[in-house]
């Protein structure tokens, strides 16, 4: 069955037909075509947004909140370059995710026509795959090829550039009826042989832990990790990026690991003798220095991306497949031998690992003069609102803490940038996440610094009624680098001060809460640590708009623990100047 | 450090060149010579990439390679399993008085002479980077005006073909 249409009209057709029902996007010149079928659709709602990376961001935190790709268009040249951060982003936390944008005429590509950039250059190295459309007859291929790659394997970006002529010309509509793509085969099922050789090691060690990533909560195995953690008792940890793939409050948890992770965590890895490494990628963030990260640790490495096994860390059992396939196949063979009556015995390590977590415990010093705390904000903004919500980070401080001290229980609820670290992630990916999800309560928890980079979607949230609540973790400063300041550079604060809450009687530039109203958002101010569940309560009340709360806080918090850069882990600072004693046990 | 050669069965399309190369450049490391030329079915490349690296690096490059969607095959070409050739193109003075040294040179490494004018001659020769350089080094004596390399091209030795086991996916340009 064919249908004479235009290449724009083709495009929505496709959008429509692998299912899309959201896109993120700003109209210009060369995607404009497509702008006008897109008027019509009664399938695909678009949200017009402020700016390229905000769209893009957005397309991420739908993505998050569905498990489906997210979709953000834009024209050519600048709006597709503006794509640029959030594609990389997407990339390294593999985040799926499809953007389309325009691309001058295809007789004009090459002669640095009005608006136009090398797209697809631009992003080899941070996309998944790309692709430029010329003819008119590839759009509808071309759009279920991006969507599969997109959200199979590893998941991650695929941008598609289209010619403006190819989005003019007429086609006959034909959708593939199977996808052609022999250079692009993941493997999802894992190698039976490699799996039994895991749960051998599972069974022989003495001080195991399973070091869990973000591929557990892409893979949707959350089901699946719980029950091998309970079959075997070995203790776990989730990365920032695996926070909520098992619950906090679970008994058999121990923490995150990483830079400014627990010390619990961090020192169940650097004392292990077997590492399961499933869906994680040994990022320098969690490893440390690599060559002292868990020197007597064997490691089985289990991933989609064959290329991040023995990538930092060498496996002594690489298990390529999708993490979900492999847990699943793990818990058999660990059943078959634990009938056998193979079974690991990890009290000694268990008793171990709970003395360090009494005697390191989670927690923070609240300021003495009357300031408020921001890991206080932080923690009771996750008590009082609960672990229903979504939560949605920047990058920084705040990011850390919102990690830290918020316990989270359900997969996806902590949304965040990780691998790049993105600042202004929030805002725009908290607006994708309720969008995607329209019955949770959606959190940005956001720095000044972040914030200032992407508050302009504020106005989208208006008047698109996606009624998110943003918690402004205000020190006035670009904190994260203000600590590294005070912790190597003698306390010079060059270029942090951002003046949004000066220590003196100047005026506040902006002031939040002016800001939030100019936008039509409600604003509302929080200083004092009475005022805390007030505000939230407040803030949790109204739900016909946005929200801003600016938590004005002290400006001297640091985030602890901390291993330094290029530090072993065995050097975690649990407080500044304040090593674990490891061997303080008995 | 050691020298490998890589054959990468790609499809042909717009960029692959770019997407391939690109992995080398991100890694930090410089090919040696790469070729690529069309295969025995349509619509499928095959590119020769010389590098010199260690093993490690060499795995993750070559993994990253396989990620590439229109990468279909990577096979690493063993120097004693396979037949490995470069095609020279060498300008070399050759006036009267030493013409007839350059031509035996040339002749002693089984070489031809495809162009000839009063002054200088071109010549062509084919065989391994070591022949091809052993040539390269009897001529410099002579003056050599320019040379240029096809880079290194690669076929493993015996029956199969890399391209065997990827035959479901050519079967629609066949």
């Amino acid at each position: 069955m064919t249908e004479q249409m235009t290449g724009a009209q083709s495009l929505i057709r496709s959008l429509e037909h692998v299912g899309v029902d959201t896109v993120f996007g700003i109209p210009g010149g060369a995607i404009l075509p497509a702008y006008d079928p897109l008027y019509d659709s009664v399938k695909v709602r678009h949200i017009l947004m402020r700016h390229e990376q905000g769209a893009g961001h957005a397309a991420e935190g739908y993505a998050y909140a569905t498990g489906r790709p997210g979709v953000c268009m834009a024209t050519s040249g600048p709006g597709a370059t503006n794509l640029v951060t959030p594609l990389a982003d997407a990339h390294m936390d593999s985040v799926p995710m499809v953007a389309i944008t325009g691309q001058v005429a295809a007789p004009m590509i090459g002669t640095d026509a009005f608006q136009e950039a090398d797209i697809c250059g631009i992003t080899m190295p941070i996309t998944k795959h790309n692709f430029l459309v010329k003819d008119v007859r590839d759009i509808p291929r071309t759009i279920a090829e991006a969507f599969h790659i997109a959200s199979s394997g590893r998941p991650g970006p695929v941008l598609v550039d289209i010619s403006k002529d190819a989005l003019q010309n007429s086609t006959d509509f034909v959708w593939p009826e199977r996808l052609d793509l022999p250079g692009y085969r993941p493997v999802t099922k894992p190698h039976g042989k490699q799996v039994r050789e895991a749960a051998r090691l599972i069974a022989d060690a003495k001080r195991p832990v399973l070091y869990v990533g973000g591929g557990v909560l892409r893979a949707g195995a959350s089901a699946e990790l719980r029950v091998l953690a309970e079959l075997t008792g070995v203790p776990v940890v989730t990365t920032l990026m695996a926070r909520g793939v098992f619950p906090d409050s679970h008994p058999l948890y121990v923490g995150m690991p990483g830079m400014h992770g627990d010390v619990t965590a961090v020192g169940a890895l650097q004392k292990a003798d077997l590492i399961v490494a499933l869906g994680a990628r040994f990022d320098d963030r969690v490893t440390g220095r690599l060559d002292s990260f868990a020197p007597d640790a064997k490691i089985v490495h289990a991933d989609i991306d064959p290329a991040e096994i023995s990538k930092n860390r060498h496996a002594d059992v690489p298990i390529v497949g999708d993490c979900r396939e492999v847990l699943a196949d793990l818990v058999v063979a660990v059943r078959a031998d634990q009938e056998k009556g193979r079974q690991g015995d990890y009290e000694a390590w268990w008793h171990r690992l709970k003395q360090l977590r009494t005697t390191y415990p989670k927690g923070f010093d609240a300021p003495t003069d009357g300031s408020l705390s921001p890991q206080a904000v932080i923690q009771r903004l996750g008590q009082v609102v609960g672990p229903e919500a979504t939560y949605v980070a920047g990058v920084g401080q705040h990011q850390m803490w919102a990690a830290q001290f918020i316990d989270y229980e359900r997969p996806g609820s902590f949304v965040n940038s990780g691998g790049l670290g993105t600042m202004g992630f929030s805002v725009p990916a908290a607006l994708g996440a309720k969008v995607g999800d329209p019955d949770r309560v959606v959190w940005s928890v956001d720095g000044d610094g972040c914030f200032q980079m992407t508050n302009q979607e504020l106005a989208t949230c208006a008047i698109e009624g996606i009624p998110i609540k943003v918690a402004v973790v205000n020190n006035g400063n670009l904190g994260m680098v203000r600590q590294w300041q005070t912790l190597y550079y003698e306390g010079r604060y060059s270029n942090t001060d951002l003046q949004t809450s000066p220590l003196d009687e100047k005026v506040r530039i902006p002031d939040f809460v002016r800001l939030a109203e100019a936008y039509g958002c409600v604003g509302l101010r929080c200083e004092r640590p009475e005022d805390i569940d007030a505000t939230i309560e407040k803030a949790m009340s109204i739900n016909d708009r946005p929200v801003v709360v600016d938590f004005t806080v002290n400006h001297d918090a640091m985030v602890w623990p901390m291993v330094g850069p290029g530090v072993s882990n065995d050097n975690i600072q649990y407080a500044r100047d304040m090593a674990p004693n490891w061997e303080h046990q008995d | 450090m050691s020298r490998h050669t890589l054959s990468v069965l790609v499809e042909d399309t717009p960029g692959i060149l770019a997407r391939a190369s690109a992995l080398f450049s991100r890694r930090g490391f410089n090919i040696d010579s790469l070729s690529v030329s069309t295969t025995e079915y349509t619509g499928l490349s095959r590119m020769t990439i010389a590098v010199n690296c260690d093993l490690h690096p060499l795995e993750q490059v070559t993994k990253q390679l396989n990620k590439l969607v229109n990468v279909v095959k990577i096979v690493e070409m063993d120097t004693t399993a396979s037949v490995q050739r470069e095609l020279l193109l060498v300008k070399v003075k050759a006036d009267a008085s030493s013409r007839t040294h350059v031509l035996q040179t040339a002749e002693l490494f089984r070489a031809h002479v495809v162009d000839v004018s009063p002054d200088v001659v071109v010549i062509e020769a084919t065989g391994d980077p070591e022949k091809l350089d052993a040539l390269v080094r009897n001529l410099e004596p002579f003056g050599i005006r320019e040379l240029v390399k096809s880079g290194l091209v690669a076929l493993g030795r015996g029956p199969r073909s890399i391209t065997d086991r990827s035959l479901r996916a050519v079967d629609r340009s066949a």
